[in-house]
């Protein structure tokens, strides 16, 4: 494809989509899929053929539009968001003028009724709530508003647009150099600075480099990565593509789960339509860059996320880290340097080329740059996909976004980082969620699961609860993780069940301790965190399940037991 | 050795699957590395990893079949027992945990008696636990046959279950 064509591309589907008069957008991602949104659609697509109105009306399947719990969805602008003259960079709206919530397949006829009309109350969804106000949409900006099964719906929406810029007009050193500058962290969880990481691969030398995606979600109650592949694979494809000029490397390996089947449908289907446009393979745009995407699919081994064992992984072994150093940035995947990045980063990569580094800078906090999506579950009102901008507060994420506990619930503690995080009580509400912040409540960013718990919540089961996780998904490589892992499950097993005395939770404590800073990779290095954030702000609700009393002698002489020891 | 190169392993039987599974390892040009996509289409193909399965592929990719089996035990995916006629998964990620998933498998195992990973002695019915099925939405869910049920409690997971039972009798 040549530059002209992607501009032509662009203005034959703008031209297409500025004729019909109104769009109809039902979400297709797999919470509403689950809960029969397919049906909607069809429905939907009969209602108009009936009615004879192909030429006014599109009915047309969309990613996510972020409120999972009241799907299935379906979203309806009156204006379609392109502008008149194709050369102006397309509009996007946050919120859509009009949604509909719980649709079923009989009421496709009461909405096609009221197009241009009243919309139907029955099943009206207020867009005007904070849910949707509040939130700030870059790596979600095409979720809800693109068909993900049609590259075409991505060009208009100036996609490839970030990567002809690349190829055309910049250096590898300057495209290192604007990542660097906007400030753009890694969103798997970690947040090293992405430029940094960039710079690292470039100057490691190697004939053949490669680019890795990694998205192998595996923190129970995250599916922001999901998302985005679901609603939106070219954006990770484009940010591949970025990344790998920028690295000089000629191949990527995208690492999804096996779990998620739609994703991997998605994303096959949108690497075949870009190889066939010309958008991958090889002299892309007429330049000699070329690039070729391979997908890899998991197996369900949590240990997978961490990079090592990814490359592992990709390699057809069994999923197990190695030490580091050499970083996979100098000898990853078969030897060779290699820049492995989360979906999210990688989606955030082609709006910072577009907009340029000083407008992502400029949202966020002074050290977390940009914004975030979180995937916001539990006992909370609405549960779905969010994206904000650093440094809102956990009381805006939760109690406005999230409108608060249902069942007039009290709040106890919310949980972020999955297994690697921690537990944060009410006091922390006004903290501003970053990296740093997080950190410093111990817990961690994290992928970007939330999930809420209300007072109903036991905190000791809950530790348990992840160290169970832990114990299971612990690859058995190093000694402290598989074996600390079980030790603390089964001293966590005997908190819960009111048979432990004081000792067993000072031995639990040093282990966390010893677990934490003997284990090879993050599994078990971060594995004590939810024992340790909830024995931090929950104590109580440990020491309620000791046996108290006659346990006083046996807990002092175990201690001195645990100092000899150490 | 040079024999056993150049030879390529025979199918194990005339099952047009084999086919399948012959061209994911094709694909990927017999390299080592081919090995979780190739088991991956084995057990799209059968439902399962049987020890013919992993004797040709080892064979087919030149990996000793002791790694074969290291990979298909290591990954939770693969699965070395048959399924059985059903199967039911239930969702244990943190958001269905929260909202009382531990009930529902609780319910199940107490009625069918069956662990997580097992199948009722009839074959009927497997009962599978997932880590996140990714929709923390509709907790707690359970996957029925591939249908997901959401916003579950244990009598009406029960319930559904109950319609398997019927149907065969």
């Amino acid at each position: 494809m040549t530059p002209e064509e992607l501009v032509k591309t662009a203005t034959i589907e703008r031209d297409a989509q500025s004729q019909c008069k109104h769009k109809i957008c039902v979400c297709m991602a797999a919470g509403c899929l689950s809960q029969k949104s397919d049906q909607v659609k069809e429905a939907l697509d009969k209602e108009v053929a009936r009615r004879g109105l192909e030429k006014d009306v599109q009915v047309k399947p969309v990613g996510c539009l972020g409120l999972c719990a009241a799907g299935p969805l379906v979203a309806i602008d009156k204006t379609p968001a392109v502008p008149l003259d194709p050369e102006l960079p397309m509009q996007r709206k946050d919120v859509p003028d009009l949604m509909y919530q719980s649709v079923t397949a009989a009421d496709a006829p009461d909405i096609i009724g009221a197009l241009g009309g009243q919309p139907v109350k029955r099943i009206l969804l207020p867009t005007q709530s904070p849910f949707f106000t509040r939130q700030k949409k870059i790596v979600l900006e095409n979720s809800g508003l693109v068909d993900p099964e049609r590259v075409e719906e991505y060009i208009a929406a100036d996609g490839y647009d970030g990567l002809l810029r690349v190829l055309t007009t910049m250096t590898p050193q300057e495209v290192i150099a604007t990542i660097t500058r906007s400030g753009l962290r890694g969103r798997g969880g970690g947040g090293y600075p992405t430029g940094l990481k960039w710079g690292t691969v470039t100057k490691s030398r190697g004939m053949q480099k490669y680019v890795i995606c990694n998205g192998d979600e595996g923190d129970p109650g995250a599916f922001m990565d999901r998302s985005v592949l679901e609603s939106d694979p070219h954006r990770v494809l484009e940010g591949m593509a970025i990344a790998a000029y920028a690295v000089g490397a000629s191949v990527g390996y995208i690492y999804v789960r096996a779990e998620y089947p739609l994703a991997v449908k998605r994303l096959k289907a949108a690497i075949r339509q870009s190889e066939r446009l010309g958008l991958l393979g090889s002299n892309l745009f007429g330049t000699p860059f070329s690039f070729n995407v391979e997908i890899r699919l998991g197996a369900g081994a949590f240990v997978c996320g961490e990079e090592t064992a990814l490359i592992a992984s990709i390699e057809g072994k069994r999923g197990q880290p190695r030490p580091r150093p050499p970083y996979p940035a100098e000898s990853g995947l078969w030897g060779c340097p290699t820049l492995i990045n989360n979906v999210e980063t990688f989606a955030n990569v082609p709006p910072i080329i577009r907009n340029g580094a000083e407008w992502f800078a400029g949202i966020g906090t002074e050290k977390s740059k940009g914004t975030k999506v979180f995937a916001l579950a539990g006992k909370v009102a609405n549960t779905g996909l969010i994206e904000v901008p650093m440094g809102l507060t956990l009381r805006e994420i939760i109690f406005q976004i999230g409108g608060g506990i249902p069942e007039g619930g009290k709040f106890k503690a919310v949980q972020t980082g999955g297994p690697s995080g921690g537990c944060i009580p009410e006091e922390f509400l006004d903290m501003p969620v970053d990296y740093e912040s997080l950190a410093k409540a111990g817990s961690i960013m994290g992928s970007g699961g939330m999930i809420v718990m209300d007072s109903t919540s036991d905190m000791v089961d809950v530790a348990k609860f992840f160290m169970e996780f832990c114990k299971s998904e612990s690859c058995g490589k190093c000694t402290p993780c598989r074996v600390g892992t079980a030790q603390m499950y089964d001293l966590l097993d005997r908190i819960a069940r009111g048979a432990a005395t004081e000792a067993d939770l000072k031995l639990l404590i040093e282990l966390c301790e010893v677990v934490r800073h003997t284990s090879l990779c993050g599994l078990g290095m971060t594995a004590p965190n939810p024992v340790l954030s909830t024995l931090r702000y929950f104590r109580h609700e440990y020491e309620q399940k000791l046996i108290s009393s006659e346990g006083n002698g046996k807990s002092a002489g175990s201690n001195q037991h645990a100092e000899v020891a150490r | 050795m040079t024999a056993l190169m150049t030879s390529k392993p025979t199918a194990p039987s005339k099952d047009k699957r084999w086919k399948l599974v012959e061209a994911t390892a094709r694909r990927h040009g017999h390299t080592p590395h081919a090995l979780i996509e190739t088991l991956h289409t084995v057990q799209e193909c059968f439902g399962f990893l049987d020890e013919t399965a992993l004797r040709y592929v080892a064979e087919m990719l030149r990996v000793p079949l002791s790694k074969v089996y290291g990979v298909a035990t290591f990954y939770h995916f693969f699965t070395l027992k048959p399924p059985g006629k059903h199967t039911c998964v239930v969702c244990m990620g943190t958001a269905c945990y929260i909202k009382g998933a531990g009930n529902v498998l609780g319910a199940i195992e107490k009625k069918y008696g069956v662990k997580p990973g097992q199948t009722t002695r009839d074959g009927n019915i497997s009962v599978l636990t997932a880590r996140c099925l990714g929709s923390c939405g509709l907790a707690p869910a359970v996957v029925f046959d591939g249908e997901m049920g959401g916003k579950l409690d244990a009598a009406e997971t029960l319930k559904r279950l109950e319609k398997w039972e019927n149907h065969d009798a």
